[in-house]
């Protein structure tokens, strides 16, 4: 599988990050060669074969939806890089 | 020997028998890094936190009240959130963060009393094997032996490099492909990942959450015993965490292992691998088997597809969990232009706070996450990965105690050596140590000699899930037989 220009702009787009025109081509090229490197698995035989979703065998943990925490907005605000008035401030958003 | 060369073991019990403060401890590190900034393993230092832990510890140890831990000067690895202490995964992107809370490991090293030095320098977000993708620049090693300065290896580099040389007793470091076990090898210390779930990952910035998992790099098998028990916990505020009991890591040390029966994998065995390393290994088999134990040729049949599953998976999870830096909430935020909305700000924003490779990983994982390819590599990947974990589940079926495998293809690598290298030969380095984050598996690695270059080579035992214990004993064996009692040349 190799990955071409568009396609190397379109993936950094769904990743939200900004990457030049002219830094494109090294790009794919790069996302080419690592996506190589992964067809190896196409000769394992998975046929059967359940995707592991967890290491250990055990159900994850629950517990009642309930507030366990929360009430000191200043502190989850504390490290944004713009707060104003109790909210993070972002730019105007119209959709 | 200065007090900052002690071991976890000799300081408590120096410390509990009045020989020492850990006044007196914390002192002689805090002069031992002061005098280390050539190595760069440090990159926040925190020495007035220090200073004010170490006395009240040496109150509790003068009230008896004193675990393992108590009064025992650390490093922590950058990756764990420390409240008020900047914590920023060696990137950009979380430039000037200071949580409000602090991870559940490095709170139960505080609770024992343990004193935190300040923070160490790693690959940014984990992604990387030298610690030269670290914001802070790379950590050097403190092993030199030409006029070239080389790579502790990565991610817990600053860990690692910071233990090897006295910066600390011990440090904290996390391993996801192997971020603990490469770097102790590249240095001469000891380190283990425990299996996964056995000590929370809460507060732990996340790079891939399946893999994830924390441990201690320290300077003998003992200390790493000590340490584990003491950073291990049942953790409500970690969904993966095991309700499994910690045990006494340190009790099973007994240094018996006659009748274990140690499996060496054959298809570690790679093609390339050098007559030096293999004969470490060979070496390393001969010491365990003149203890008692019996040496079975094994195979994990699925070992060479570990690399390319593991770089399906560990970036699939990066791009979700690094989601979450959009410059809204923490950290870094682009300057924007005119008319800039809500989405240029995030791609300006993760573009200029993610290094090169960290944006490699997101923009794969997103790849291979995306409609239409997720079974062709995801999920395929997590197949490849479930019969990856059966192989190691067949062996100790057979009984099969622990295995015993190289840790690295070779000794410390320059800085630089990896410049030219396309990202997959980059990767090739983690080829003996993914296959057990994958299982879940815990890995200890343990240096067993010098090689040609006179650089310390480790090796590695994979054990049974929640048999720390034994692993740890096993690898106390192979450290005395070994007996590596090397340290580097002070140069810096």
């Amino acid at each position: 599988m190799s990955i071409d220009i568009d396609t190397a702009r379109k993936v950094a787009h769904l990743a939200r990050i900004k990457v030049a025109e002219e830094d494109l081509a090294r790009l794919a090229e790069q996302l080419s060669g690592i996506l190589t490197f992964m067809e190896q698995l196409n000769e394992v035989d998975v046929e059967g074969i359940e995707p592991m979703t967890s290491v250990t065998p055990m159900r994850l943990k629950r517990r009642a939806d309930v507030v366990t925490d929360g009430g000191y907005p200043e502190k989850i605000l504390s490290n944004a890089p713009d707060a104003r008035e109790g909210f993070f401030a972002v730019p105007k958003v119209v959709e | 020997m200065s007090l900052n060369q002690l071991t976890i073991a000799e300081a408590r019990d120096a410390l509990r028998k009045g020989d020492a403060t850990s006044v007196e401890i914390t002192e002689a590190c805090i002069a031992a890094i002061d005098g280390a900034d050539a190595l760069n393993a440090y990159c926040a230092k925190t020495p007035e936190i220090a200073l004010e832990q170490a006395k009240a510890a040496d109150a509790r140890i003068r009230a008896g009240d004193a675990p393992a831990m108590c009064g025992i000067p650390v490093g922590v690895k950058d990756l764990f959130c420390t409240k008020g202490v900047t914590s920023q995964a060696a990137s950009n992107i979380l430039a000037g963060f200071r949580p409000e809370y602090e991870s559940t490991v490095t709170q139960n090293l505080w609770d024992a009393g343990a004193v935190m030095l300040g923070k160490l320098g790693m690959d940014e977000f984990a992604m990387g094997s030298t610690t030269e993708s670290s914001c802070y620049g790379p950590v050097v090693n403190p092993w030199k032996v030409d006029d070239r300065k080389r790579a502790p290896g990565g991610s817990s580099g600053g860990s690692a490099a910071a233990v090897s040389a006295d910066l600390c007793l011990a440090a904290t470091a996390t391993d996801t492909g192997g971020s603990i076990r490469q770097p102790a090898a590249f240095t001469g210390t000891v380190g283990i990942k425990p299996t996964y779930g056995r000590v929370s990952r809460w507060g732990v910035i996340a790079y891939a959450s399946s893999l994830d998992q924390a441990g201690p790099i320290t300077k003998s098998v003992r200390d790493a015993a000590i340490m584990l028990g003491t950073m291990a916990s049942v953790d409500a505020k970690d969904s993966t965490s095991a309700d499994i009991p910690v045990p006494d890591f340190e009790a099973a040390l007994t240094g018996d292992i006659r009748g274990k029966r140690i499996g060496i994998p054959r298809e570690y065995r790679v093609e390339g691998m050098s007559d030096e390393l293999a004969k470490f290994w060979d070496d390393g088999a001969a010491m365990l088997k003149d203890a008692g134990a019996e040496i079975v040729d094994i195979s994990l049949p699925h070992a060479k597809y570990a690399l390319p599953a593991y770089y399906v998976i560990a970036p699939a999870e990066a791009s979700s969990n690094l989601a979450r830096y959009d410059g809204v909430r923490y950290g870094h935020r682009a300057h924007l232009a005119a008319g800039d909305g809500i989405v240029e700000m995030y791609e300006k924003t993760r573009a200029e706070g993610f290094g090169p490779e960290v944006q490699r990983r997101v923009m794969i994982g997103t790849y291979v996450l995306s409609a239409g390819f997720y079974d062709a590599y995801y999920n395929r990947a997590r197949k490849v990965r479930a019969l990856i974990k059966r192989d190691f589940e067949q062996v100790f079926a057979a009984g099969i105690d622990a295995i015993l495998a190289p840790a690295t293809p070779t000794s410390a690598l320059e800085l630089g050596a990896l410049n030219d290298a396309s990202p997959v030969e980059m990767y090739l380095n983690d080829v003996f140590t993914v296959t057990l984050n994958l299982a879940g598996l815990p890995g200890v690695s343990v240096p067993v000699g010098l090689d040609g270059k006179g650089l310390p080579m480790g090796l590695q035992l994979i054990g049974r899930p929640w048999e720390e214990g034994d692993l740890l004993n096993q690898a106390l064996v192979l450290e005395r037989a070994a007996g590596f009692t090397h340290k580097p040349a002070k140069w810096w």
